[in-house]
């Protein structure tokens, strides 16, 4: 659509830009503040320059848990797209079953994250949990206080419980819009099922796919609370990703200067890979592909 | 045709049978759970409740300290979909409808906030809201979570507008209508559904955080999910009433999606298909 040139426009925007600012700027504020100083205690800060920021920077520290974020991050879109989309294939496209499964997966979208968190965590213990039990009864050794990897794959498992629905949603959103004389060309065609998906059903879901894939990445990034109940972290620091050990930082031991510097950098990065698909995302609204 | 189309119904059923048989495992773990008794929990290994009893339940709702913390909770979700919507509808209108100067600029620097990890937050938001005595309010959680909402509510219903041709703005001008009256009667009617899949999304959002809204609380505006850690005391974890409390707080969001269950698929598309 053509938009008009308008200045006035900017009044219509006042209202988000003053409440926006009051919530996001001053507290970045204060995070840049703090980043920069150096403090006793008793409120007394003086100038400490760049120093956190080559604190964290050279840490083993932030390292590490950017590296754990980053595999976590990974390993879950790896799993959930293609799930997801898989899901939303063979959604039954209308009917009592089809609300039924939008209902059913809705469901996990909307439970607090702390009780995504205890679900799991009652549900894996090998005492009183479903899953821990079963598998401690076909003779599997699974514990996840105190294995890595079987934190790590409690974790990942929670995750794709907890989210493949969005990305089905969104995806199965995609594919309601296609109309049914595309499928009936593909028919005519003779197209296989494979090139119906490569060629229409692909290409249609793509938009909603890209915002899919944008959201799971900037909530997987910030994810705290679920592993936080779970694992709180650990078995040691192995499932400790960058929001745990944040918070570890600033509450726990409220060393606000390397905090902060760690807050800005988390932030950058974010920022950094969301501003991609962003990007391409606008390209493709662009071409008018969705 | 038809042989093919049979079996791939069938393999249809299987996979979504196996995919929600996953989903409701845990979920019918904890309502299993929770309608047992403490001893049962901890000594035998049942599928199903044994001797059944709500007495957890009754723990919850019988005591002021418990079940305030689901009002609480409702009041600052409710606040956060009321301010989220009412300053996102102009705001969206605004990015559908025209071009200002910065106004790309802007609008990613809205999304940014939606990525800000909470957990960056947490501190600063926690000093600021103590500074100007708003610490352990509703407001002050509804304010909060503004910053991922509003950008988020703002992208929804601009998706929406988009989709409403702009010759019926230009109508209703010439019609005589004036920018207010034309937005309430006229537009609004139009992006109804888009505005109540952003409420959803408010709704979900604020709903099901906790970091925040548990730094900016301490008694008076405590969330529900703050005050189940109340069930891990001395005596060790009280796993019946934890379970029964997580069961409690799945409700209001499948009575939620219920009453949009036939919007959800178009909903979820964010008006962009």
């Amino acid at each position: 659509m053509e938009k008009t040139v308008n200045q006035k426009a900017w009044f219509l925007v006042l209202p988000v830009l003053v409440l926006v600012s009051f919530s996001a700027i001053i507290p970045l504020m204060t995070v840049v503040n703090y980043s920069v100083q150096d403090s006793f205690g008793q409120n007394q800060f003086f100038w400490a320059g760049l120093v956190w920021f080559e604190d964290i920077l050279t840490s083993e520290r932030m390292h590490s848990a950017l590296g754990r974020q980053a595999l976590f991050t990974g390993i879950i879109l790896v799993i959930q797209v293609p799930l997801g989309i898989f899901v939303a294939l063979n959604m039954p496209k209308s009917g009592f079953w089809s609300t039924f499964c939008l209902v059913t997966m809705s469901l996990p979208l909307l439970i607090p994250w702390n009780v995504v968190g205890t679900i799991w965590q009652i549900f894996g213990r090998v005492d009183i949990g479903l899953l821990g039990y079963t598998l401690d009864a076909i003779g599997i050794d699974y514990n996840y206080t105190q294995d890595a990897l079987d934190a790590w794959i409690t974790l990942i498992v929670m995750d794709v419980w907890h989210w493949t629905s969005l990305i089905a949603l969104l995806a199965f959103a995609g594919l309601k819009s296609i109309p049914d004389a595309y499928y009936q060309a593909a028919r005519i065609d003779q197209a296989s099922r494979w090139k119906v998906f490569r060629y229409i059903e692909l290409p249609k879901m793509s938009g909603v796919l890209t915002i899919a894939i944008l959201l799971r990445f900037m909530d997987s990034f910030k994810i705290y609370t679920e592993p936080f109940v779970v694992t709180g972290g650990g078995p040691g620091n192995a499932t400790t990703f960058l929001s745990i050990d944040l918070v570890k930082m600033a509450l726990g031991q409220f060393d606000l200067g390397p905090a902060a510097a760690f807050s800005i950098m988390y932030f950058l990065v974010i920022l950094a890979i969301s501003w991609v698909f962003y990007t391409v995302m606008t390209n493709l609204d662009k071409q008018g592909g969705v | 045709m038809a042989r093919n189309g049979t079996s791939r119904f069938n393999g249809s059923t299987v996979v979504m049978g196996l995919y929600l048989l996953f989903l409701m495992l845990p979920v019918y773990w904890l309502v299993n759970m929770s309608l047992k008794t403490n001893d049962e929990i901890l000594s035998a290994f049942t599928l199903w409740p044994r001797d059944l009893t709500f007495a957890n339940y009754a723990t919850i709702l019988t005591d002021a300290s418990w079940y305030m913390g689901y009002v609480n909770s409702i009041i600052y979700v409710t606040l956060n979909t009321v301010i989220s919507i009412t300053v996102a509808l102009p705001a969206a209108y605004a990015f559908s409808r025209y071009s200002f100067v910065g106004d790309k600029h802007l609008f990613f620097w809205l999304l940014t906030n939606r990525m800000a990890p909470p957990a960056v937050f947490a501190l600063p938001f926690f000093q600021l809201y103590s500074s100007v005595g708003l610490f352990d309010t509703h407001i002050a959680v509804a304010l909060a979570h503004t910053l991922f909402n509003v950008p988020l509510a703002v992208w929804i219903l601009e998706g929406f507008m988009r989709g409403v041709p702009k010759e019926i703005d230009e109508t209703a001008y010439i019609d005589g209508y004036g920018f207010g009256r034309f937005f309430v009667k006229i537009f609004m009617p139009l992006i109804a559904s888009g505005i109540g899949v952003a409420a959803f999304f408010c709704f979900m959002f604020s709903w099901v955080e906790l970091l925040l809204s548990r730094t900016l609380t301490s008694v008076d505006a405590k969330p529900i999910a703050a005050t189940m850690t109340r069930t891990v005391g001395a005596s060790g974890v009280d796993w019946g009433v934890l379970a029964a409390a997580g069961v409690l707080t799945i409700l209001p969001g499948a009575l939620v999606i219920y009453f949009v269950r036939n919007y959800i698929a178009k909903g979820f598309a964010l008006g962009r298909v």
